[in-house]
């Protein structure tokens, strides 16, 4: 909180002791100056909410990264015990699906930040919805590629399972890359449609005009939950689709 | 980040720079570097990140204790590797152990 301090009577944070002045004990918080509608009365200034909603919603995408952390963790230990069975397997996804679903994801970082930044600025209410749906048609249109490619494993018999088929060299490490494949694919599309949903709460929100430039926390806390499933993805992409390309090369 | 708001042109060349490194890690698994071919797409992809979390999540305008708060993240992601891979590593350095 860097400019919270403007008013002497103010509590100056968690580690001193709130203080006691008896001419202002009984008179209310609020008297003599004017607050936004927003401020929440435990706060001092519109700033240091903002500031302790951001730092919450980090602390919470820390037990995300653990979260998906098992997963990847999973897949180092198993990627280790099999590294030949992973690139046999791997070489059949898709590297071009992957690819433009990782470019999709990447435009829609940035209409999120735009989104955002729109709010930041006191634009229209318009203005701030039209950044947000354009970040809700590229989270759908990944969905949408990754429709296709499910349906394309369950035809060609490649979800793990009594129907698992592998022609090549290795089936029982293919079975195990391509269950961590829908596990973690799987788990990253759930985190993207609850995404769409937290999109759709604040599109609404921004247009019955709830957010300017003096608070927009709710679009700034959900920006950030965007931006990190779109890290998770930067991360599969490669680790998923791009350790095949030379299997049979001699390691 | 609360008073910062970054410029247009920036979050168009951080966009650009994450293009360019999709396009760089697609091309680099086409070329065969052996083993290496893990690290360059992992520097790539961490790059990646770096810019997101920094630009795009505004931690770069942020505070200290988020700074922490974001690296604390990754700092118990390495110990769980870390100690675990130790452990699937090391069985067999010594004889009578496990495999």
């Amino acid at each position: 909180m860097p400019n919270g301090h403007s008013h002497a009577e103010h509590y100056p944070g968690p580690l001193h002791n709130p203080p006691v002045k008896g001419a202002a004990a009984g008179v209310p918080h609020h008297a003599g100056h004017e607050h936004h509608p927003k401020l929440q009365h435990h706060f001092d200034s519109m700033d240091q909410q903002l500031e302790a909603s951001y730092l919450g919603m980090w602390v919470f995408l820390v037990t995300e990264i653990m979260f998906f952390g098992g997963l990847f963790m999973a897949y180092l230990m198993y990627r280790w015990a099999n590294p030949s069975a992973f690139q046999e397997a791997s070489a059949h996804l898709n590297k071009a699906w992957g690819a433009v679903n990782t470019v999709v994801l990447i435009v829609s970082s940035l209409t999120m930040a735009m989104a955002v930044r729109s709010a930041q600025t006191g634009a229209k209410a318009k203005t701030q919805v039209a950044w947000l749906v354009a970040t809700m048609i590229f989270g759908t249109a990944f969905l949408g590629v990754k429709y296709v490619e499910y349906s394309d494993k369950f035809t060609h018999h490649l979800v793990p399972g009594p129907h698992f088929q592998w022609t090549g060299q290795y089936p029982a490490g293919a079975e195990i890359f391509y269950s961590l494949y829908f596990m973690m694919t799987g788990l990253h599309a759930v985190h993207m449609i609850i995404g769409l949903g937290i999109m759709t709460v604040i599109a609404v929100m921004a247009w019955r005009g709830k957010f300017d430039a003096d608070y927009y926390t709710p679009v700034e806390v959900s920006g950030l939950y965007w931006h990190f499933v779109d890290i998770v993805w930067i991360f599969l992409f490669p680790l998923l689709y791009l350790i095949g390309a030379h299997y049979g090369a001699g390691h | 980040m609360s008073a910062h708001i970054a410029s247009t042109r920036l979050y168009i060349f951080v966009f650009l720079a994450l293009l360019v490194g999709t396009g760089l890690t697609y091309a680099a698994a086409l070329v065969d570097f052996g083993y290496a071919n893990n690290i360059v797409m992992l520097t790539i992809a961490l790059t990646k990140a770096g810019l997101v979390i920094l630009f795009f999540m505004g931690v770069r305008w942020s505070t200290k204790l988020t700074w922490l708060v974001a690296l604390s993240g990754f700092f118990f992601l390495l110990i769980m590797f870390g100690i675990t891979m130790s452990d699937y590593l090391s069985r067999g350095w010594m004889p009578g152990s496990l495999r």
